[in-house]
């Protein structure tokens, strides 16, 4: 059970990006397209992911383990770049055509400031070994939903007369708040 | 001098260039939050900008961006230890988002776009500027959030006691909106589009 609630909240009601403004950039930046935005959150599931998982292992084996905490962050930003080239990588030489489907996304990700932000999160919250990947995991699919439904959102906006000073940014921002407030419509569904 | 005022309005980091959003909408909860984030990210911008300046003809160009990395994570481990020392409140109130000044987009960016191709001097002015035009702004908001939600500005009492306090300003869709109304503002003062 207790696995479920952290994916829950995570998802829904502690959505990384609409309750802890992680990861905003991609998120104001996504264009009126859902299939880029899906795509765009596949590729971030997938590094956050293997994210969570590794930077376990180095903050539970090496920084604990040898008292260096300080280099904290230090460590998990090689560790979230290197991965980022990694999986660049290996999807170009085996998986060609995932590759050009999510390949424009890639570089992107390192600077995505969630990823870096769920390695923190998990940390401070001392999170085990499996509670970590679940978290990881679902960080990137609440990343996901947040971003293709702010695709759609768009979609339908670029019908729409909006007063000259609110377009482009400021008219996002304003859906971003009234989608937080929706989501705040979940709150209670987990027991905290 | 362009180098430095530039930060300020006219490329302002937050209302204009939309970087570092993520600082900005989460600790702005008060003005007090706001304005030691601001400085903890200008701190931040110009000591790297100074480091990757005078780096900037030894940095390899195929590992740079790691290199950029590698040095503005340093200062933030410095910046984060220093909070954590004299100023422990502050520090646990920011939590994760002092540390998350690592990806904040506008230093990589400033690294990438200014100092690592310019002379020292410059640099250190447009970090500056770049620095105090993003602090700016997270006052502005900080303090706008921190008025509606309970009627003070940087801990002080303006409204009296009759002023109900409005939750929904220290929540994300109070940061959102809030932060969408003074785009629009900036938007319509500068006269742009």
């Amino acid at each position: 059970m207790e696995f479920f609630f952290i994916f829950v909240a995570i998802v829904l009601t502690q959505n990384f990006v609409l309750h802890y403004f992680l990861g905003i950039c991609p998120f104001l930046g996504v264009s009126d397209e859902m299939e880029g935005a899906f795509g765009m959150g596949i590729a971030t599931t997938f590094v956050m992911t293997l994210t969570a998982i590794i930077t376990w292992n180095i903050n539970t084996f090496i920084l604990k383990a040898f008292n260096v905490e300080f280099l904290e962050y230090v460590s998990f930003i090689l560790v979230i770049a290197s991965l980022v080239q990694l999986v660049e990588m290996f999807l170009k030489k085996y998986l060609p055509e995932l590759y050009e489907t999510l390949g424009i996304y890639l570089p992107l990700i390192t600077t995505n400031c969630a990823v870096l932000g769920l390695a923190l999160f998990m940390v401070l919250r001392e999170y085990n070994f499996l509670e970590s990947a679940i978290f990881g995991f679902g960080a990137g699919v609440g990343f996901t939903l947040a971003l293709v439904i702010m695709a759609g959102i768009r979609g339908e906006l670029n019908e729409e007369d909006i007063p000259k000073p609110f377009r482009g940014t400021a008219i996002t921002l304003l859906v971003a708040g009234l989608l937080a407030l929706a989501f705040m419509g979940f709150s209670g569904l987990v027991p905290t | 001098m362009g180098d430095f005022v530039r930060g300020l309005w006219k490329e302002n980091p937050v209302f204009v260039q939309v970087l570092g959003m993520c600082p900005t909408l989460a600790v702005t909860t008060s003005l007090i939050n706001g304005l030691s984030m601001g400085l903890a990210t200008t701190f931040v911008l110009v000591a790297s900008g100074l480091a990757i300046s005078s780096l900037r003809k030894v940095i390899p160009d195929q590992v740079r961006i790691a290199s950029f990395m590698i040095i503005i994570s340093s200062f933030v481990t410095v910046v984060k230890l220093l909070f954590e020392a004299h100023i422990p409140t502050i520090s646990s109130q920011l939590g994760p988002y002092l540390p998350l000044i690592v990806t904040n987009c506008i230093i990589l960016g400033r690294q990438e776009a200014f100092a690592s191709k310019k002379p020292v001097g410059r640099s250190l002015l447009d970090a500056i500027g770049m620095g105090v035009g993003f602090a700016l702004a997270l006052v502005v908001l900080g303090g706008v959030r921190e008025f509606f939600y309970q009627g003070t500005i940087g801990g002080f009492q303006v409204l009296g006691t009759w002023y109900k306090s409005m939750v929904i300003m220290v929540m994300p869709a109070g940061a959102f909106i809030s932060l969408s109304l003074l785009v629009a503002l900036f938007q319509r003062i500068s006269g742009r589009k």
